[in-house]
């Protein structure tokens, strides 16, 4: 039976590929080792034959110190085998190395201090132990002895790794936030600078610098640097404080400084005062002033390592503010990654390894584990318990797009076809056969790796098993070998037990007045017409099955029959609103190719018929229903296409009135703005889920359209919405039509349940994004495209043991655009640990605030603002602090120490406090902000990196010779220069800012125009000239139009111009004209809660 | 004088009446007595050759309560241009252009040859003809194709400026915008919901705007009445359109599943139908023709429903209660005819099916609008066909034999009273002083709407005497009734035809003879009959003909010769004498009987019943029986299953059915082709001479008759023999073997035993 069986899977697998052929080796099979299957994939991947070394599977164990070391033979092979994966973790290097430069000298030592072991060796110990896992190569140079020689490049390497991180993030502990008291004693230099301030201290613990690899300069995590003046006078003068909460009040007094830092942990010396001052004004020479002192303190933030050290550092408090290029930098932490596993693949057959950045572009090899474009988590390290993850407070989720797409190099999940009876599954559980099921007797049961429980293997399943245990098909099946796949659901996976039709479109055009008037009926029709030919299709597929129909309304909605066989298209009206309903049976659906005739004549006349219209009223929940019972009396999932323009005042259900009142902000009543007005929507929604009706929604507003409520139904059907205010035809239709296009074509999948499995221990608990949910497990979308996200949340409900580690199994139901039932499987495995050290070391912060991010964009929903920025600055206070106290080596209390892998998160949670949605400024209307919240609540990790620090990019320094991208500057007004021109982007929009002083040649290359003055800001689009300044310029924005899933809008920003302070709300590190707090103001602030919550 | 029947005939053909009695009782006791109530038959626009308008306004009288019209029983003061109402007596002036007036210069109204006159009245806007076509799309696909080519013909039958409109309907209600270039476009209504007038006219986008127009569109208004008329068209400006889509028109996409009926929404289409022509064009001549091939299925006014193992009701069921959707659909029907009515757009309904459709429940949308009601069994036939074309026939004057929106205004002398109307008509609750407090039929006013209406149209009126028992015969010794009925011409004129009669009183207790020779049994019997049908409607059938019975016997009783107690001494005179056998085959009539009958066909019967004229009110109630044979002429034969012989061929109207009957003798000569034998050419002629008179039948009647060719023996014989009186059956065994006639298997009682009994009770003093 299993021959014919491997047989039968075989081909299909075997083509795509080149690896598998690999699988079916025999040789394979025989290996001895134990090591996990995916080691061996990873083989396949590198050249080396060695591979199997590096296996991690023992090294997931604990018991042994060095995983690798456990087996001799891994090290042998070490070397060579290591060499591989260790190039990646070299570039590591070059990075530090780069850093250096702060850090100087200070840097050797630092990598090996690395070792951890200087840090409370209890702490870096046992992380490195766990760290080993994916370092396996190192483990030679992490041998205590050998360390210290090892190059610092392993070390580095490690550091990227997961678990190195925490090693340094621990040194990282700022010193210098001493302030007040303390601040007496040496730190107060640091006071300031979360960072150590203390130079001295830093080159001791060099070590950990190092990890940070670009910790150098103030990019390393821990913002250290004590340059007390400027935070001083963030934090303490009332004004600046606003931004933050809490401490400022308090602060004012107080000459010291920090007055609560009392407690020593700030210590600011009082020095910093008088700097208070000076420094702030002249906030754009943050650096200067310090003068010497400063390169030191950046050192130390990063060095942080030793006890010892951190003593040494309150001396040095000369520093009286905080050096912005102290404080850890997005920019280079990106960079570094990006240097460090750009090149390498990242493969994923290794428990609980962390995947590089999402700003960093690697290939993923599938070993056993999903690809990190499928699944991302907060953390690939969990607490055994529920006591250690309460107490260290970092949320456990994953951030899943079952549906994403992969680059070209990347092959999609293998469909397999498990027969009749469907795929095989765990009879208790459910949860589908995964790489993780162990098989027991001779192959003819197998143990559930999810809930223990043994079931028998199908017959026709039967596989004979190895010697090692493992099925001999191990590698001519993927849902055995592969962390994603997908199977052939079999009629009983359908509704009612029918196999699916095919998908439907429906476009539907709102034809009143303003629709009308301002050219996007015409525009659309237009579009529609070539559009059509490039619906999803399935694979080869010669056409595409999804049928297609049209509806446009007003005040009433107009139906029409497009039939093949009519010579003209027909209209019909249908005016009871009050009770929608679909008047036509046969037509109204249709295969594009066959009705192109009729279809061409339709929407030629669209425009045509409505020319005239005086009718500005409009419906909306009607044209939902209307679609909704299409796509009923077809019998079949689908999608609706709504072009809408106005606030659906006529008398209709679902009418809506103008309830936008800006006088609600900042009061307990904020949240009703971002609730839908009437529970008419939420009904709508539930019955469209259970349809498969997904609602995308296109805007052109030209005021208020209360987006809260007609967002409801795209938003729990997995819809997208998009909006266009004020939409003029010439400025916008490019960005309409090129979002219209993508969200036509991208691939879809409909009428879906997704459901996460964990193994006992956790349950996935809480989930955020576009969907609907009935129960408290199943995920229910009417569609769900390649761009949509859904963040799970995890709960333990007992022990994990760090034997098993957590497996999470994403299971996802849904119809593909040709109408096949499959499910799609994504399984991950994750470590377990008992020490909080590790859990920190393998932390991924993108992650976090994508899920920060959701949690309180859903929270404003229902509490007031304030109280969701609160809890959020609190939730990662405790983080911090939980850190701080449990896993930094001891250190001065004004030390602000981060750990590694979150050294960004106070960053970028300012960003998320200042986003429009948690703190609007004047200019951000209502509609905005529900617009945004809903945006948000769908975009996967990349989009919110970009979305919350946007992406800065110096165009002038751009090589206009090579392709590569100007390397980015961090969100900081005093960065920018006068007489260069940057360009801004964050997956909504980019801005292109042109400084005073740009070069006239540079102006008349970019825009056409010979001066400054000249530069129109009405640009849409940047003009095409043939220079390459101009062609380059262009090629970067088409090059990250590409990478967005939507068409961002181009702003062309005349620095001084009355438009700047649009682009400035988008310099996130700066103080935010609406109160929002800079970045170093920000992190004073943390480090004062963090201060609290220790003391 | 002449004889009565003459006097009778004249008035028939001149005013277009027919009285039961011809010399009035003068009180109300005596009135009474005769049992058969004073009443008359009118035929308000009765054809007439002779009478050319008059291209004026008739003259009123003045007094606000009366308004009774000049007439030649007026007096008038030639002199003093004065005129008195012979109504209320009120004095009138003259209006200025009848200065000239004089004994020897009349007008025509003051001619006693121009009782009835018309008048043409210049008044209002002159508004087209509407036809809206309500076409029900759940036919079979044979059906279809033949109702839609009897459409499409019918444009060109239409007046050339009328508007037409086209509904159609299955599981939805579509209404078409015939307006429209390019893409066909039209408003789709679910058919399971009711919708307000309001609501249809909100939809259909008919509804003024509410807010005052923006200044810079002044052009919008002329431009309205192109908007409300989106839905009806000028039938020249669209007839190519119209064509087309009916062309198109497909059968209802939705499936019907095994065991289903299709899902029809006539309740809605109907409601739409009657909310776009109430929205559009209130009060102008219109015509709602509804084409449907079933039951309505779904949705209000649902007959029955959709599962075709549940039959559509039954008299049976009826009688049993057990009729579930019956009362709420009669209901909704009558709300509409109601409305329709109150807007003058009448109903038709030509339903073309094997089994019922509804009719019952939709009757009293033709009913009371007056609008046509025709039965077939499919669209595909010639019944159908003809009957339909023959809707829009013209006169000899070539203009069509309709008229909308027409009021009937009654007055009368003091003497007598309003009772009420029975017609196709609704009452527009005129209260007066002329208005009797009892009512038979539609009462308790003297004015009446008759939304649609042709030279045939038939209302029966009834009086009641009020002169007191004592009073002495009213002043004059004439009493007078007036008709004054106001509608709109095919060719969209306002007209008034004005008809003005007087009677003679006289003493019952003393000149009872007068009154008894100026019966007019045939009038009689037909308003009897009349209002027996309409109790029919409301009453159980065996109350009804017991009314009829102690009615009959009543009239024995008062008018026959006889001595007490001795049935053979029973006479009646000659101008009673025809009137019991009237009520025995009214009695035995599908309009009082409805064994046999489906309840569809009982009301399709009942609706010609109460609209023809007289003439074919007595075909209905007796069928015309005529004999073909070579022992002579063809002459007409007592409806008689003695009538029935083996050399006779026998041609019956029963109005609504022609059946040629071929006797036995006939037939067999017939199979044995003689009459394609030269020398047998008689015989051939002797075949042809019945069917020549069918044709001539079938050319003219509306709603064509069903045409039925059969012979002895064959199974479509039961028409005729279930029609005539079974003198002789199997239970009268001496006449079996007879060589006259022809047994009737029935257990009916024949005329010979109904007379008996009648005579007995008649004669008997206990009663």
């Amino acid at each position: 039976m299993s021959v014919n069986q491997q047989a039968h899977t075989g081909p299909p697998y075997g083509q795509p590929q080149p690896g598998y052929q690999g699988y079916q080796q025999p040789a394979y099979g025989g290996q001895s080792l134990p090591g996990v299957p995916q080691a061996q994939y990873g083989a396949y991947n590198g050249p080396v034959p060695g591979y199997q070394q590096p296996v991690p599977p023992q090294g997931y164990f604990p018991s042994l110190g060095f995983p690798l070391k456990g087996s001799p033979v891994s090290l042998n092979s070490d070397t060579s085998s290591l060499a591989p994966n260790f190039i990646g973790s070299l570039r590591a290097p070059p990075t530090s190395g780069a850093p250096p430069p702060a850090s100087g000298a200070s840097h050797p030592s630092g990598p090996l201090a690395y070792s951890q072991f200087e840090h409370g060796d209890v702490q870096n110990g046992i992380p490195a132990s766990a760290a080993p896992v994916q370092r396996p190569p190192a483990s030679q140079p992490f041998l205590p002895g050998s360390a210290p020689t090892p190059v610092s490049q392993i070390s580095t390497f490690q550091q990227y790794g997961p678990p190195p991180a925490s090693v340094q993030q621990l040194r990282n502990h700022m010193a210098g936030m001493t302030i007040g008291s303390t601040a007496a004693s040496a730190p107060p230099p640091a006071g300031l600078g979360y960072g150590a301030p203390r130079p001295p201290a830093m080159p001791g613990p060099p070590l950990p610098g190092q990890t940070v690899a670009a910790p150098p300069s103030s990019q390393p995590n821990h913002v250290s640097s004590p340059p007390p003046p400027s935070t001083m006078a963030g934090l303490h003068p009332g004004p600046p404080m606003s931004g933050l909460h809490g401490p400022p009040p308090p602060t004012h007094p107080p000459q010291p400084g920090y007055p609560m830092q009392q407690n020593g942990s700030f210590g600011q010396m009082r020095g910093p005062q008088p700097n208070y001052g000076g420094a702030y004004p002249g906030a754009p020479n943050y650096g200067s002033p310090p003068g010497p002192p400063p390169p030191p303190k950046r050192l130390d933030p990063d060095s942080i390592p030793s006890p010892q050290l951190n003593e040494l550092p309150p001396q040095q408090k000369p520093r009286h503010r905080i050096d912005p290029d102290a404080i850890p930098s997005p920019i280079q932490v990106i960079e570094d990654d990006r240097n460090n596993r750009g090149s390498e693949p990242f493969v994923t057959g290794v428990r609980g390894q962390v995947p590089p950045l999402v700003t960093t572009n690697f290939l993923v090899k599938d070993q056993g584990n999903a690809s990190p474009r499928y699944i991302r988590c907060t953390s690939y390290n969990i607490p055994c318990t529920s006591d250690m993850a309460k107490q260290s407070q970092v949320p456990l989720a994953a951030v899943i797009k079952p549906l994403a797409a992969l680059p070209p190099e990347e092959t999609l999940p293998y469909l397999v076809d498990h027969g009749e009876s469907g795929p095989v599954r765990c009879n208790r559980c459910k949860a589908y056969m995964c790489p993780f099921m162990q098989f027991i007797e001779g192959g003819r049961r197998f143990q559930c790796c999810f809930c223990s429980c043994v079931t028998e293997v199908p017959p026709h399943y039967f596989q004979h098993l190895d010697h090692t245990g493992k099925r001999v098909d191990f590698y001519d099946r993927p849902e055995l070998s592969l962390g994603s796949y997908e199977f052939l659901a079999t009629v009983d996976y359908c509704k009612n037990n029918k196999f699916p039709s095919p998908p439907a479109f429906i476009f539907m055009i709102d034809v009143s007045y303003n629709a009308v008037k301002s050219g996007l009926v015409r525009l659309i029709c237009e579009e529609l017409k070539s559009l059509l030919d490039y619906l999803p299709r399935e694979g080869n597929m010669e056409e595409s099955a999804i049928r297609v129909g049209f509806v446009t309304y007003n005040k009433v909605l107009h139906f029409y029959n497009v039939k093949s066989s009519l010579a003209q298209p027909q209209m019909m009206v249908v005016s009871d609103v009050a009770d929608m309903f679909v008047p036509l049976l046969d037509g109204f659906l249709v295969n594009v190719n066959e009705s192109r005739t009729v279809i061409a004549s339709l929407l030629d006349q669209i425009p045509e018929m409505f020319a005239d219209t005086r009718e500005t009223e409009t419906v909306f929940a009607p044209v939902i229903q209307a679609g909704l019972e299409a796509l009923k009396a077809a019998e079949c999932a689908g999608k609706l296409f709504i072009f809408h323009t106005s606030l659906p005042i006529a008398e209709a259900p679902g009418k809506l009135k103008n309830r936008d009142d800006r006088k609600l902000i900042n009061t307990d009543k904020e949240k009703t703005l971002f609730q839908p007005q009437t529970s008419f929507y939420n009904n709508l929604a539930k019955d469209c889920v259970a349809q498969g009706c997904c609602v995308d929604l296109f805007l052109f507003p030209n005021q208020y359209l209360d987006v809260a409520t007609l967002g409801v139904v795209p938003y729990q059907t997995g819809g997208s919405i998009y909006k266009y205010a004020y939409f003029q035809l010439e400025t916008d239709q490019y960005r309409f039509l090129n979002d219209l296009r993508r969200d036509v074509q991208k691939e879809v999948g409909f009428d879906a349940v997704m459901r996460v499995r964990t193994s006992t221990g956790i349950r996935a608990t809480d989930f955020f994004g576009a969907f609907y949910m009935s129960n408290t497990t199943d995920v229910e979308m009417a569609g769900l495209d390649c761009d949509k996200t859904i963040t799970v949340e995890f709960k333990h409900d007992d022990k994990l043991s760090e034997d098993s580690g957590a497996l999470l199994q994403c299971a996802l139901l849904y119809t593909s655009c040709a109408g096949q039932r499959r499910l799609r499987i994504h399984n991950l495995s994750l470590n377990c640990c008992t020490q909080l050290a590790d859990l920190y070391r393998n932390c991924e912060t993108d992650t976090l605030i994508n899920y920060l991010a959701k949690f309180a964009y859903r929270g404003v929903l229902s509490s007031p603002v304030k109280t969701v920025r609160d809890a959020l600055i609190n939730q990662c206070a405790q983080i911090l602090a939980c850190y701080r106290k449990n896993c930094a080596s001891p250190s001065s209390a004004g030390q602000l120490i981060l750990p590694e892998c979150m050294k960004l998160l106070p960053v970028y949670l300012n960003c998320v406090l200042k986003s429009d949605v948690l703190q609007p400024g004047p200019e951000v209307t209502t509609d905005d902000r529900a617009y945004i919240r809903q945006l948000v609540t769908s975009m996967d990790v990349a989009e919110t990196n970009v979305f919350f620090y946007p992406r800065l990019l110096p165009l002038t320094k751009a090589d206009v010779d090579s392709d590569s991208l100007p390397a980015a500057i961090r969100n900081s007004e005093e960065r920018l220069s006068k007489g260069d021109i940057y360009l801004l982007e964050n997956g909504l929009n980019i801005f292109v800012w042109v400084g005073v002083s740009v070069q006239q040649g540079l102006i008349q290359n970019l825009f056409g125009v010979s001066s400054f003055s000249q530069i129109s800001n009405a640009l849409s689009t940047l003009p095409v000239l043939e220079n390459p300044f101009s062609k380059k310029v262009r090629s970067i924005v088409d090059m990250l139009q590409g990478q967005r899933s939507r068409y961002m809008k181009l702003i062309v920003v005349k620095q001084e111009d009355k438009l700047e302070m649009l682009f400035k709300h988008f310099l996130v590190e700066d103080k935010s004209l609406t109160g929002g707090a800079s970045y170093v103001d920000f992190l004073c602030h943390m480090h004062k809660e963090i201060r609290q919550l220790l003391s | 004088m002449a004889t009565y029947l003459e006097f009778i005939q004249q008035n028939e053909e001149r005013d277009g009446v027919r009285f039961s009695w011809n010399v009035w009782p003068s009180s109300r006791l005596e009135a009474t007595r005769m049992v058969v109530p004073l009443a008359c038959l009118l035929t308000p626009l009765k054809e007439r050759l002779d009478l050319p308008p008059v291209q004026y306004e008739p003259v009123l009288c003045s007094r606000p309560t009366c308004k009774a019209v000049l007439n030649p029983l007026c007096q008038v003061d030639y002199r003093a241009k004065l005129w008195a109402c012979n109504f209320c007596f009120q004095r009138n002036q003259f209006p200025p252009a009848y200065a000239g007036i004089s004994e020897v210069n009349q007008p025509a109204e003051l001619m006693p040859q121009f009782s009835t006159i018309e008048y043409i009245v210049q008044r209002g806007p002159q508004m087209p003809l509407i036809f809206l076509y309500v076409v029900d799309t759940c036919l079979e696909e044979e059906d279809l194709q033949a109702l839609k080519e009897s459409l499409q013909m019918s444009l060109s039958l239409l007046p050339p400026d009328a508007l037409v409109g086209l509904i159609t309907f299955g599981r939805m209600v579509q209404v078409h915008e015939l307006s429209c270039e390019g893409i066909s476009k039209s408003y789709v209504f679910r058919g399971t919901k009711d919708l307000t007038a309001k609501q249809i006219q909100d939809m259909l986008g008919l509804s003024r705007p509410a807010v005052p127009m923006q200044q810079g569109r002044s052009l919008q208004t002329p431009e309205q009445p192109v908007i409300s008329s989106r839905f009806l068209q000028p039938v020249h400006k669209i007839d190519m359109n119209l064509t087309d889509l009916l062309g198109e028109l497909q059968r209802d996409p939705w499936p019907v599943t095994q065991g289903k009926r299709p899902l029809r929404s006539t309740g809605v289409a109907l409601s739409i139908a009657v909310g776009l022509l109430e929205g559009t064009f209130p009060n102008t001549g219109a015509r709602i023709m509804l084409f449907t091939g079933g039951p309505p299925t779904q949705g209000p006014g649902m007959v029955v429903g959709d599962e075709l193992k549940t039959p559509i009701r039954s008299w049976h069921d009826i009688e049993k209660d057990n009729a579930r959707f019956m009362k709420k659909a009669t209901k909704h029907y009558e709300s509409l005819a109601n409305r329709s009515a109150a807007n003058g757009h009448c109903i038709d309904i030509y339903t073309c099916a094997l089994d019922q459709t509804g009719l019952l429940e939709m009757k009293c949308c033709a009913n009371l609008t007056g609008g046509h009601m025709v039965m077939g069994d499919s669209f595909n036939t010639s019944l159908f066909k003809q009957t339909f074309q023959r809707v829009f026939s013209k006169g000899y004057n070539g203009e069509f034999r309709m008229a909308f929106g027409a009021n009937l205004d009654v007055k009368t002398s003091r003497e007598l009273k309003i009772a009420g109307a029975i017609g196709p008509c609704i009452s527009l609750n005129a209260k007066g002083p002329c208005v009797s407090e009892n009512e038979l039929g539609i009462g308790g006013t003297s004015q009446w709407k008759i939304c649609s209406l042709d030279p045939s149209t038939t209302l029966a009126i009834y009086f009641e005497v009020v002169n007191q028992h004592n009073a002495p015969i009213p002043q004059g010794g004439r009493g007078a009734v007036q008709f004054v009925t106001q509608y709109q011409h095919s060719s969209t004129q306002r007209r008034i035809r004005v008809t003005t009669i007087a009677r003679n009183w006289a003493d019952a207790q003393t000149q009872l003879q007068h009154i008894e020779a100026a019966f007019d049994q045939e009038a009689a019997a037909v308003l009897m009959a009349r209002l027996g049908v309409y109790r029919a409607e409301s009453e159980e059938g065996p109350d009804v003909l017991r009314w009829l019975d102690r009615q009959l016997i009543r009239l024995c009783q008062k008018f026959g010769q006889y001595n007490k107690d001795d049935p053979n001494s029973f006479r009646l005179s000659e101008s009673f004498s025809l009137y019991p056998q009237f009520i025995f085959h009214l009695r035995r009539s599908p309009f009082l009987q409805v064994f046999n009958n489906s309840p569809d066909e009982s009301s399709y019967y009942r609706h010609h019943f109460a609209r023809q004229d007289l003439t074919q009110s007595l075909i209905m109630i007796q069928p015309i029986l005529y004999a073909y044979s070579f022992h002579g002429p063809p002459e007409p034969v007592l409806l008689d299953s003695s009538s029935i012989l083996p050399d006779r061929i026998l041609l019956m109207d029963t109005f609504f059915q022609i059946v040629i009957y071929l006797g036995e003798t006939i037939a067999q000569w017939q199979k044995a082709g003689y009459q394609d034998m030269p020398e047998y050419e008689n015989f051939k002629h002797l075949l042809q001479a019945p069917l020549d008179d069918a044709q001539e039948i079938l050319q003219t009647r509306f709603p064509m008759p069903r045409y039925v060719h059969t012979e002895h023996g064959g199974s479509q014989a039961r028409f005729l023999l279930s029609k005539v009186n079974p003198s002789q059956t199997h239970n009268n065994l001496y006449a079996w073997g007879q060589e006259s006639g022809s047994p009737i298997l029935t257990d009916d009682v024949s005329l010979q035993v109904f007379m008996d009994h009648l005579k007995k009770l008649a004669v008997s003093s206990a009663s």
